[in-house]
């Protein structure tokens, strides 16, 4: 099912949740609506599955006009965060709730309801209530009664949150795998962005009631189109610098006190046609240790992650992350030098935060 | 301890140990001392007069100065009262009064009050409780009164005004239809009750739980059936038990309004009737006796009832955990 937001404005008296809010969703697609909270992701959300009525705009479902359609002529499925089981019932009636509302025979719901426990791996608990499974097995059940209805649009409400590390890395592989086999149109709300990259097609950043940027993984994390999206996608989160762009030698110079960083002609144009300073973002993975170079700073704390050391680079007054090879065995205090990327650079406009680089 | 071998407790130990015992209790009574007074005084102490009064004959009739002469009679008052030609007719006023008032007004009326008002706007919900609070708060007699004056004859009441102006015949709403005024007017009261716990377990009913059953594809009607009434059905159990018993001693309203009339005991309940006798009587002869012995047996029905409810309904299990945050 295409879905089709038009200019969504969703107000709760004078508190915006979400503000001329335009996406198209493609058939089949999985797209994530990633933003920190009170972004109006979840708003949305429950704008889509009709508990909200939207205070200005369109929502098509295909060719149908939706906004006024009540939720449970919507034929959509959803997963909640809190799992939203229903305590008084066994996970049998829970997934046959759904079945049972729209007045399905008994033997058509008992072999659909059994047939969707099997995917789940919930088929020997049917008979016990939600109050005896553990977290992540109410999930499979929460997951099993969207899916039961075989539902045209599939909507997420944070569904790993509550999980453990472990169990949310098994389940979003589960979920990825299932909605590609099944091909249901999902929606996706999260505010951690390694969800959101790893299983979403596409990801529609949110942030204070607005659509920061709505593309592909790779495009949000390569081309940042603002200087939240560079900031929110990606982890450790890039770094920021305030620099000044100034031609030099058929070159460029980026420069921020004594710093400076030579700069390609193409991104070196884009950002020094601006006046004064630019914001210039560089990721932790595209700034080096080198044995010889000119940038000198002072490591400031190390932290071990394991396969890698976080490491926090003081140059003045400025702090830079980076990762480092544990095998390095880098030291606070030590002094080192650094290699900048500065192909991999970004730069935006301090007013506006929109990208020099990437315009609409 | 260095000695290993475990030796009978010295006198001196089994004091102290029995001192410490009895300091932990003392804490425990020290707290519910001012309620267990409050009882005692308020509800034991009373019901023991009473049980003696009514086994005695005392009455304003036979009445003296002198207390010691007063007489023993055993179960007579009882016999009495079996044989009493409108104790029957009373009994079963009281369980019609309670049945219909607590199925129409103290659990239905009050359950579709908090539904209505969880559903609306939040603050429009309020204001619509805070109306139906109105009738628990007012003093009884103020509130009777201004019903009394509501459906009284013309010119006094409000109603029959209109039915003068309008040319129709007059008449005392609450004498021709006691039974009528009587459940409404004591339901009016009862709903406020219900209403505050209901209210207060729907609207904790997590949101999540009611958007997913709303989204699975019912309506709000059967999410009403589906999900909201099965998870409130502590509440309800609670309200049907705890308000049967406060209808089955309520008489006030009932004295007030109507004070067992019109005619011979036509809305009279066991409770007004245990008042009329010991101290009420319209032949001036207070039987203080004979009364005691009709608050005795209603005492040992909402005993009775008490203790089937608390068997029945596990209230052990209702106080111990607060069933619907027990999700």
């Amino acid at each position: 099912m295409e879905i089709r937001i038009d200019n969504l404005t969703k107000k709760f008296g004078d508190v915006v949740g979400v503000e001329d809010l335009t996406l198209h969703i493609e058939d089949g697609e999985f797209v994530a609506f990633l933003g920190p909270s009170g972004c109006g992701k979840t708003t949305t959300l429950l704008t889509l599955a009709g508990i909200y009525k939207p205070t200005d705009g369109l929502i098509r479902f295909g060719d149908r006009v939706v906004n006024t359609v009540q939720p449970k002529d919507r034929n959509i499925g959803m997963v909640f965060q809190s799992y939203a089981l229903y305590p008084h019932m066994t996970i049998f009636q829970n997934i046959a709730y759904p079945l049972k509302l729209k007045k399905a025979p008994k033997n058509v719901q008992n072999e659909q309801v059994r047939q969707v426990a099997n995917v789940m791996g919930i088929g020997e608990l049917l008979d016990r209530r939600p109050g005896q499974l553990s977290g992540g097995q109410q999930q499979r059940v929460a997951l099993g009664r969207a899916l039961v209805k075989e539902p045209d649009v599939l909507l997420f409400d944070e569904p790993l949150s509550n999980l453990d590390a472990r169990l949310r890395l098994t389940m979003r592989g589960e979920i990825k795998h299932l909605q590609k086999n099944l091909g249901i149109t999902s929606i996706y709300v999260t505010h951690d962005q390694v969800e959101a990259m790893t299983m979403a097609d596409r990801i529609a950043v949110m942030n204070g009631g607005h659509l920061q940027a709505f593309d592909a993984p790779d495009e949000l994390y390569d081309r940042p189109k603002t200087r939240f999206v560079a900031g929110f996608v990606g982890n450790p989160p890039m770094n920021f610098l305030d620099v000044e762009v100034s031609p030099a030698n058929g070159q460029f110079l980026a420069q921020a006190d004594s710093i400076e960083l030579p700069l390609g002609v193409e991104r070196g144009e884009a950002s020094a046609g601006h006046r004064g300073t630019v914001v210039m973002g560089i990721r932790p993975e595209d700034i080096q240790i080198v044995d010889e170079g000119d940038v000198r700073g002072e490591i400031f704390v190390v932290e071990p992650l394991g396969r890698e050391d976080l490491i926090d680079v003081r140059i003045g007054p400025h702090s830079f992350i980076l990762l480092a090879d544990t095998e390095k065995q880098h030291r606070a205090g030590e002094l080192v030098s650094l290699n900048f990327d500065m192909t991999q650079a970004q730069f935006f406009d301090p007013q506006t935060e929109r990208s020099l680089l990437w315009h609409q | 301890m260095s000695e290993p071998v475990a030796k009978p407790k010295s006198s001196a130990a089994l004091v102290q140990s029995r001192r410490n015992a009895l300091r932990s209790y003392l804490g425990a009574y020290g707290f519910m001392a001012p309620a267990g007074v409050l009882v005692i005084i308020f509800f034991l102490i009373p019901v023991a007069i009473v049980l003696y009064l009514s086994v005695t004959n005392l009455a304003s009739s036979n009445f003296t100065s002198d207390l010691a002469k007063m007489e023993f009679i055993g179960l007579k008052n009882y016999q009495t009262l079996l044989n009493d030609q409108f104790a029957r007719k009373i009994f079963f006023n009281t369980i019609f009064y309670v049945l219909v008032t607590l199925s129409l007004f103290n659990v239905s009326l009050a359950l579709i009050v908090s539904l209505l008002t969880t559903h609306i706007d939040r603050s429009a919900g309020f204001v619509f409780r805070a109306l139906w609070i109105l009738p628990r708060i007012t003093s009884p007699v103020v509130y009777i009164l201004i019903w009394k004056r509501m459906m009284a004859e013309a010119p006094f009441g409000i109603l029959n005004q209109f039915n003068e102006f309008l040319g129709q015949p007059t008449y005392n709403y609450v004498a021709t239809n006691p039974w009528v005024f009587v459940v409404v007017v004591n339901g009016f009261i009862g709903v406020s009750f219900g209403m505050i716990i209901f209210t207060s377990a729907i609207e904790s009913i997590p949101k999540d739980l009611l958007n997913a059953s709303l989204v699975d594809g019912s309506s709000r009607m059967q999410r009403i059936r589906y999900v909201i009434l099965p998870l409130i059905r502590w509440p309800l159990l609670f309200v049907v038990t705890y308000q049967t018993l406060s209808l089955l001693t309520s008489f006030v309203e009932i004295q007030l309004l109507t004070d067992g009339g019109p005619g011979l005991y036509r809305t009279e309940v066991w409770s007004l009737t245990a008042y009329h006798r010991a101290l009420s009587n319209y032949f001036g002869n207070a039987q203080w006796g004979y009364g005691s012995a009709f608050a005795v047996l209603l005492v040992m029905i909402g005993v009775v009832l008490a203790v089937i409810y608390m068997r029945v309904f596990r209230f052990d299990e209702l106080v111990a955990e607060p069933r619907v945050e027990a999700l």
